[in-house]
């Protein structure tokens, strides 16, 4: 399933490991900063592993040397949106890569009710699966 | 450089004769911060040397920046011992005439800091009005925290700050980007050092009329004129750094174009100095070129080369002369066809 102990989000990285604190995510952003990788922060409230691309708080962040600029967009995007999932990715413009390289989340609601599995009856007792957020059945805004 | 740090021997033996470093040796008083090791392992002695050695005359300006390096290396030491050390604020404002060496000392400022540890990176933003402030309303904000952005860690250098102010429209923008400025030169000073630079008068304008600004940065240091015997000094580390030579001559005819040229208009100090020896070169080259046309033999010693003479120099609109573009483009096609 997609979800684990206490219906924790496990999306990207260390997301089975407890939160990240502000000195070990300062750390993870300095390592992609000397890759030489654009680092950017999105968020959403529509978690579904399948929802790929998440809003984006602000540019993706180029030409950056130390860390300290991104923790402040980091923060600003926690104080704007306190009750959303933030991410931060680190997005590698190599050619051949061209992708986001790091990804994982930096702030998630207190509350988090996790996913449902449906089961869908089709000809021939074929049998789909789909995956639903308890959360989405509110309104976008409203969900945690 | 008469100050204390460096009447300090570079490379003193540590106390107790061993080889190796560490705080052990240090046993005279308990617990003792070996300033001197402090000051040898950040290499700084190397890096107020190199300042010494390639930016000549500006003793205050010097004395301010090892003061501050002095000042760096104690708070280490007091860290190290457990005592109390706030950050201090390392804000600087460089004021002086045009050509004084306000950039260039910036740019060394970077690497002071970084060695010292003072910032984290060894890297110099520098930005102008137009990198910092925006077109439209909404504009200005985002593009100043970007810059912001980019220079954390670093030093931000602001060239000809005083056009970030701009008193004659009250709806300029530049009064926002001041704002954003303030605000993260207080709340983030480990993050960022800023260095603010502009000619003395219209800075001190500037200041006036930003109170907040003038309060939140330590270290005014005003860049002095430099002295003929200064400027003539200036010229000839230019002309080593880019492989060039004045002859005896050619030293003494500088002399007097330093003297003359600083009685006139717009005179910008090492800037014109640098203008006349890129003039000097040109007209170099054109004798050079000359000179080989009418001998009928290419050659041209690399002694011949390196040379300035004389008349390269007195050729300048300075010693009165009116100036030859036209002789001297008019000779070298002539002498190129007659040479076939």
């Amino acid at each position: 399933m997609m979800t684990n102990y206490g219906n924790r989000l496990t999306q990207g990285q260390f997301s089975f490991l407890p939160d990240l604190t502000d000195a070990q995510i300062k750390a993870q952003v300095s390592y992609a900063l000397k890759q030489g990788w654009a680092v950017n922060v999105e968020y959403t409230d529509d978690p579904h592993p399948r929802n790929t691309y998440w809003e984006m708080f602000g540019l993706p962040m180029f030409d950056l040397k130390d860390p300290a600029g991104v923790m402040q967009e980091i923060d600003a995007c926690r104080k704007t949106f306190a009750s959303h999932y933030v991410r931060v990715t680190a997005f590698d413009a190599t050619r051949g890569w061209e992708t986001p390289r790091m990804s994982f989340i930096v702030n998630r609601p207190v509350e988090e009710p996790g996913f449902r599995l449906d089961r869908q009856e089709m000809a021939g007792r074929l049998q789909r699966y789909s995956i639903h957020s308890y959360a989405a059945d509110k309104p976008a805004g409203e969900r945690y | 450089m008469a100050t204390t740090l460096e009447d300090r021997p570079r490379t003193a033996p540590p106390p107790g004769g061993a080889v190796s470093g560490g705080h052990d040796q240090d046993n005279g008083t308990p617990g003792a911060v070996d300033l001197r090791r402090l000051y040898r392992d950040t290499g700084i002695g190397e890096v107020l040397q190199q300042l010494d050695d390639e930016l000549i005359g500006l003793a205050p300006v010097k004395e301010r920046i090892s003061e501050i390096a002095a000042y760096l290396i104690v708070d280490k030491a007091r860290r190290a011992q457990g005592l109390r050390s706030g950050s201090p604020s390392l804000h600087m404002c460089f004021t002086g005439n045009p050509g004084t060496g306000k950039t260039t000392v910036a740019q060394r400022m970077a690497d002071i800091l970084h060695r010292l540890g003072y910032i984290r990176h060894n890297h110099l933003v520098s930005v102008t009005r137009d990198d910092l402030v925006g077109q439209y309303i909404g504009h200005t904000a985002p593009k100043t925290r970007e810059v912001l952005k980019k220079a954390m860690g670093g030093v931000l250098f602001i060239d000809e700050a005083y056009y970030l102010y701009r008193p004659e429209n009250e709806r300029d923008y530049g009064q926002e980007s001041i704002e954003i400025l303030l605000q993260i030169m207080e709340n983030q000073r480990d993050d960022l050092v800023v260095i603010l630079a502009g000619y003395k008068s219209r800075m001190d304008t500037f200041f006036q009329s930003n109170p907040g600004m003038s309060s939140r940065i330590a270290h005014h240091i005003d860049f002095p004129d430099y002295s003929a015997e200064e400027l003539l000094r200036i010229a000839q580390l230019m002309v080593t750094q880019i492989d060039y030579r004045l002859d005896a001559e050619a030293q003494t005819a500088m002399r007097e174009y330093v003297e003359r040229r600083m009685s006139q208009a717009h005179f910008a100090n090492a800037r014109s100095i640098r203008n006349a020896l890129d003039r000097a070169r040109l007209r170099q080259a054109a004798r050079l070129f000359r000179t080989a046309m009418s001998a009928r033999e290419g050659d041209s010693g690399k002694d011949e080369l390196m040379t300035i003479a004389a008349a390269d120099i007195r050729a300048s609109r300075v010693f009165g002369n009116e100036p030859r573009p036209q002789k001297i483009a008019a000779a070298l096609p002539e002498a190129a066809i007659s040479d076939r």
